[in-house]
């Protein structure tokens, strides 16, 4: 790597087992790029640079014909037509497109938006900006499970509603929402249904005509693809949906989003997006086998660890776990050979605690607990085990210097005790 | 955010953890921080009353890498010091031992709070003591 710029060094070692360290295991943070995902994307970075709009070229049409082949990879995954598929710059401004795109152009059936208290930032921030231009937004509960109450749904819906937005699978709990009966519903209501599907494309069974999906959006760099490209479903038949643009320029994508296509991205989207048809049901398979030998190995040796969310439902490579009596961070430090994330306020910009967790009804002091695994494509089951391992060693560790764990073990009702910062 | 060497020592080598008998005289015993808050900090001192050198020191953490290291530190600085040195050890000067982000000072904030937490409670202690002997002076007259 020539360069002016002294960067860090990527430090990786042998450990035992065959296992290569660090070991990543926070898939829904990012994954990596798959090297059949990234031999497709190299000669739009190379030889095949054309802009997709430039339509007088044979430059231009090797770029177009790229493109038209990920929107079919991209639709087939979804069950969709390719001409539902635009591209965007990833989830959040998908997120933000379908959002505000229907907010603006369905102003004047109504100003009434449905979401859920456990959705990305990407979709609770767009409804905060939507509550200062005038828009009400009801955000639902989730039960102790992390699932919203259908009734409270239909409960919600009312003549002003215009967009029902839940997403399909939970970044921090994996909780998988019944988007199907949602789907239902808002058909019969006659509301418009989008899905924040990033985290479910290509792990779980995603069909928008099965689900009743008016809109979705997708994020390659959560499915083995690049960051910074993602896709919107927009369904053109029954019903028709129609957004607003919210970036203005050259009128591409059907008019719904300007903007030169990031074409080697797109090409990467789209291989991601083929690769999940053909290996998604036999991947899923083998995620949830390595995911129950983690859960059994921890839960087997440790005491007083409280899964976060429906094991029911939910996607098969993440496990949120806390681990009374212990901080994250410090637990994460203790791991440091892992790769995982945490839902403690140590570990947030903001020292805000998850907001997910709190949804679920956890305890500030359980979601400063929690670990968050994500197993992925390429994990393995020795990983598993040295991981099991390494968590187990450290929070018997960390309890060992745990005044709670202490207090706890003499019997001390912690819930009755007056903290000096209360 | 990458831990500086001293935090990752003490994480990794934390000196005095344990309990001593809160119920000694000698012992002041300071508990600081809440569950909610994802901090709380357990902080002993036994304290010779004759001298009133602290002679030992231990703690229990529960918390980030930077508020254990901190905790850590805490009992190895009070050692050896006299109560009223011991006192004045400020939290800037832990976050300077252990280059300490921003955003991680309030472990320091919270480590001088349990130093001052635990010889509050002693001197709780010997005024305690001290009443039982005028008491009993009293008691003798």
């Amino acid at each position: 790597m020539t360069s002016d710029v002294k960067r860090k060094e990527l430090e990786t070692r042998q450990g035992p087992n065959g296992v290569r360290l660090p070991i990543y295991m926070d898939n829904h943070a990012t994954t990596p790029v798959d090297t059949r995902v990234v031999d497709e994307m190299l000669p739009y970075l190379t030889d095949r640079f054309g802009n997709a709009a430039s339509r007088n070229h044979q430059f231009g049409w090797v770029a177009e014909e790229a493109v038209e082949i990920a929107r079919e990879r991209i639709a087939k995954l979804i069950g969709a037509t390719a001409k539902e598929i635009i591209f965007t710059s990833g989830a959040t401004e998908s997120d933000n497109l379908a959002i505000k795109g229907v907010a603006e152009m369905y102003r004047e059936k109504g100003k009434h938006i449905i979401t859920a208290a456990t959705e990305h930032k990407a979709v609770l921030d767009t409804c905060k900006r939507l509550e200062k231009y005038g828009y009400r937004v009801t955000y639902l509960p989730v039960q102790k499970d992390g699932l919203i109450n259908l009734d409270d749904l239909k409960r919600a819906l009312d003549e002003q509603t215009i967009l029902v937005t839940i997403m399909a699978a939970n970044n921090e709990i994996g909780v998988l929402q019944p988007i199907a009966e949602i789907g239902k519903i808002c058909r019969e209501r006659g509301v418009i249904f989008h899905s924040d599907a990033t985290q479910a494309v290509g792990k779980v069974p995603v069909d928008v005509n099965q689900q009743s999906i008016d809109i979705l959006s997708i994020s390659a760099h959560k499915m083995y693809g690049p960051k910074g490209v993602g896709a919107l479903y927009v369904r053109r038949k029954n019903p028709r949906v129609q957004l607003a643009p919210i970036l203005d320029g050259g009128g591409h994508e059907r008019g719904m989003r300007s903007g030169t296509l990031n074409i080697p991205g797109i090409v990467g989207l789209g291989k991601a997006c083929a690769i999940a048809s053909e290996e998604m049901l036999k991947e899923s398979c083998r995620l949830a086998g390595l995911r129950n030998r983690l859960k059994d190995k921890i839960m087997g040796r440790l005491d007083e660890v409280y899964l976060n969310g429906s094991m029911e439902h939910r996607l098969p490579g993440n496990l949120n776990i806390s681990f009374a009596y212990v901080e994250g961070e410090s637990l994460l430090m203790g791991i440091n050979d892992v790769a995982v994330s945490s839902g403690s306020a140590c570990t947030s910009a903001t020292l805000e605690p998850s907001y997910v967790l709190k949804a679920l009804g956890t305890g500030d002091d359980l979601a400063h607990s929690s670990i968050r695994f994500g197993i992925g494509r390429f994990n393995t089951e020795a990983e598993i085990d040295y991981v099991a391992d390494r968590v187990c060693e450290t929070v018997e560790r960390l309890r060992e210097l745990s005044p709670l764990y202490e207090m706890a073990k003499e019997g001390v009702d912690l819930k009755s005790v007056k903290w000096a910062a209360e | 955010m990458a831990y500086s060497d001293k935090v990752l020592d003490h994480y990794s080598n934390p000196r005095n953890v344990g309990a001593l008998d809160k119920n000694s005289a000698d012992v002041g015993t300071g508990l600081v921080g809440a569950p909610e808050c994802g901090d709380v900090m357990k902080l002993q001192i036994k304290v010779n009353k004759n001298t009133n050198v602290i002679e030992d020191a231990k703690f229990k953490t529960f918390g980030c890498g930077s508020a254990i290291a901190s905790s850590s530190l805490a009992t190895e600085w009070v050692k050896g010091k006299t109560v009223d040195e011991a006192l004045s050890i400020k939290n800037t000067e832990i976050v300077k031992e252990l280059s300490l982000p921003p955003v991680k000072i309030h472990c320091s904030v919270l480590a001088e709070d349990a130093i001052r937490a635990a010889i509050h409670d002693w001197k709780k202690k010997q005024g305690t003591a001290e009443q039982k002997v005028a008491a009993g002076a009293e008691a003798s007259r």
